[in-house]
């Protein structure tokens, strides 16, 4: 294929014990954590009342991207935005077949319309005014990898940048006898055509791509959003080739130009 | 509205094959001689357990269809609905032709869903069991933890078809696979690939039954859009895909031409009250087309019948289009198909541009106040050269698309 390329203009963060990517990149190169980070992520978009009620999938979604459009200089109303999950927010499928199971009329409209893919990227182009469009993806464990993609392809047909934000939250009740998530993890990028920042070129190719032995990548290893943590190992440690799980035994390989 | 300038004009898209399934029956013909003699089909809901006083289009024969033996991993409802909408139209032989021409790793596959096979998870909830160390579990004939998450669309077609290249499931609720047409034309158009297969699957559950009913959404009759006294949706599933392909110069056939995109920032589940949103995802299409809204002879509507979208999406029509346009909504024939909406209103678009059918819109009587002259009940027979499809979804999620026939800018 045509490589495609980027400038990572901005990066967000977040997971239980690194809160923000300064953390992250400080744990990945020397081991500490922080003391005292929150137990949830607090996105200053939304004000404190929807925040207490909003599910921890668009806390977090949210939070990265607002800390990846900041890291970047960028104003998030003038960005397309591309956001990926592998499950959604497994909390909201638990509750949506346990209630229609047992009782279901009683489904509470206001949690059937965060069940959709796109409840994130609902709440964050509502949170910044962004008439933008704005996409939800899922691919399974080649999520990240086809999200990056889809945003690559932006910025190759007609945006100057673009907004990608990862994540995905807990399994919880009967549907975590079949689907393996923990804790919660988000992160975003704000990629952009040209600009300062690490370059990153991309090309798919054949062969299954490793589950990454960095620090972040050990750490987060549990939630299904972590084949996304060897990029961010990458980028912490200035490593310059990283490869993604792209599906249908091929990846998506990196190179990365820290500049 | 945003100060963003309109897009450049996009290169053509050949569509090589396109198909839908819906409540009117398996494939093209099906659609075309349903709208054509205005027969509907919507029945009583008689889907599930306990089913709500409502009307729904169920497609027929997926009980009776189940997954060939090497694919029954993925067995499940939505994806019986994949499969059987796949076999329809040359969609498969079209496919297989692109894979040839291309090699299968430059083939993508991006497919759209709301509810993907959520079915079988609240299957499994329904008939919990416990196992041998007494934990609650899914019943053994459910524990396949692919059919179980929202991918289980898109991983099933990619097992089935063994197409290689980019592979996702889009999932912006109801404009999901609307928005298949604009990611696959990126891909495309940014030589990732040089062919795709798009398209989208929703079926009925409970989760869109009971959560539209409620957000107090779901009407009691049949839906009726744009008429005054409409009074909420039909609820619907269908699937269908098209083959797209970078068009030669100057080939003949079925294009897409344009694609747009938007946001409403307005709110989760009710549309921006002027239909900003709206508006610009149809000019972002109509720039990329190339073409001005005079031009464009069908507009099919995301005419869901909830009393909100009819009237702002008749607003925003008005707004931008010459009193000629000819604009309906066809969701009383299929009732609203959700995730797959935007496929099958798109193979209506392509319907009315292969044969002159412009369908009117079916149940409807009394026009509502808010709608201007675009809006038709009644059927015209007219060779139109561009065709339009509009998806909106919760979150605010929209997309217009234009077809259009090669050399016929």
């Amino acid at each position: 294929m045509t490589p495609l390329a980027a400038t990572i203009a901005g990066i967000g963060y977040w997971s239980e014990g690194l809160p923000g990517w300064a953390a992250a990149r400080a744990f990945a190169n020397t081991g500490t954590l922080p003391a005292d980070a929150p137990a949830r992520p607090a996105p200053q978009l939304l004000p404190a009342n929807e925040r207490r009620r909003a599910p921890p999938s668009v806390l977090v979604a949210l939070e990265v991207a607002q800390a990846a459009c900041r890291d970047a200089g960028l104003a998030p109303d003038s960005l397309p935005s591309v956001f990926i999950s592998t499950h959604g927010d497994l909390g909201i499928t638990d509750y949506m077949c346990t209630t229609l199971a047992q009782a279901p009329t009683e489904v509470s409209p206001t949690k059937f319309h965060n069940s959709v893919h796109n409840a994130a990227a609902g709440y964050w182009t509502i949170g910044t005014g962004c008439m933008r469009t704005t996409t939800a993806i899922s691919a399974h464990r080649a999520s990240f990898a086809q999200g990056l993609l889809e945003a690559l392809a932006q910025l190759a047909t007609d945006a100057d940048a673009v907004l990608l934000v990862g994540y995905d939250t807990w399994a919880t009740g009967l549907l975590s006898t079949m689907t393996h998530s923990e804790g919660l993890l988000g992160a975003a990028l704000v990629l952009a055509r040209t600009g300062p920042g690490p370059r990153i070129t991309a090309t798919l190719e054949e062969g299954e791509a490793g589950a990454g032995d960095g620090p972040l990548a050990m750490r987060g290893h549990a939630n299904a959003m972590a084949p996304m943590l060897p990029l961010f190992d990458a980028l912490a440690c200035g490593r310059d080739r990283v490869a993604l799980h792209a599906g249908a035994g091929r990846h998506l390989q990196l190179d990365i130009a820290h500049g | 509205m945003p100060a963003t300038s309109p897009p450049r004009p996009m290169p053509p898209i050949a569509i090589r094959a396109f198909s839908a399934t819906t409540a009117l029956g398996h494939g093209v013909e099906a659609q075309a001689g349903a709208l054509a003699a205005r027969r509907g089909g919507l029945r009583r809901n008689d889907f599930g357990p306990s089913p709500l006083p409502t009307w729904i289009g169920r497609v027929d024969g997926i009980e009776d269809a189940p997954l060939p033996e090497a694919l029954a991993a993925w067995e499940c409802r939505n994806n019986r609905l994949a499969w059987l909408a796949l076999q329809q139209d040359g969609l498969r032989e079209a496919l297989e032709a692109a894979v040839s021409r291309h090699g299968a790793d430059r083939v993508a596959l991006v497919v759209g869903t709301s509810t993907s096979s959520i079915g079988a998870s609240e299957e499994g909830y329904a008939r919990a069991t416990v196992d041998a160390q007494g934990q609650p579990c899914f019943p053994p004939d459910l524990q396949r933890p692919m059919v179980h998450t929202l991918h289980s669309l898109g991983d099933f077609l990619q097992h089935a078809t063994g197409v290689r290249g980019p592979c996702m499931t889009v999932a912006t609720a109801c404009s999901s696979s609307a928005k298949v047409f604009a990611q696959a034309a990126r891909l495309i158009h940014a030589g990732v690939v040089d062919a795709a297969l798009v398209g989208g699957v929703d079926t009925l559950c409970g989760s869109v039954l009971f959560g539209f009913n409620a957000l107090g959404l779901v009407s009691a009759e049949p839906c009726r859009p744009f008429d005054a006294s409409r009074d909420g949706l039909s609820l619907g599933e269908a699937g269908g895909f098209a083959v797209l392909e970078r068009a030669a110069p100057d080939e003949d056939g079925l294009q897409l031409r344009g694609y747009g995109e938007s946001s409403d920032a307005h709110h989760m589940s009710a549309p921006h009250p002027e239909g900003l949103g709206a508006t610009l995802a149809m000019r972002d299409a109509l720039a990329r087309a190339g073409i001005d809204p005079g031009a464009v002879g069908y507009l099919n509507l995301h005419g869901t019948s909830t009393p909100a979208n009819d009237a702002i999406e008749a607003r925003a029509v008005a707004a931008l289009f010459p009193d000629s346009l000819h604009a309906s909504s066809t969701k009383g024939w299929t009732g609203h198909t959700l995730g797959a909406a935007g496929i099958v209103e798109s193979v209506f678009a392509l319907i009315a541009l292969r044969d002159g059918l412009l369908p009117g819109t079916l149940n409807s009587a009394t026009p509502d106040p808010a709608c201007g002259p675009q809006i038709r009940f009644d059927h015209v027979q007219r060779p139109t050269a561009w065709a339009m499809n509009n998806s909106f979804g919760f979150g605010g999620n929209n997309c217009s698309l234009v077809f259009g026939k090669g050399g016929a800018a």
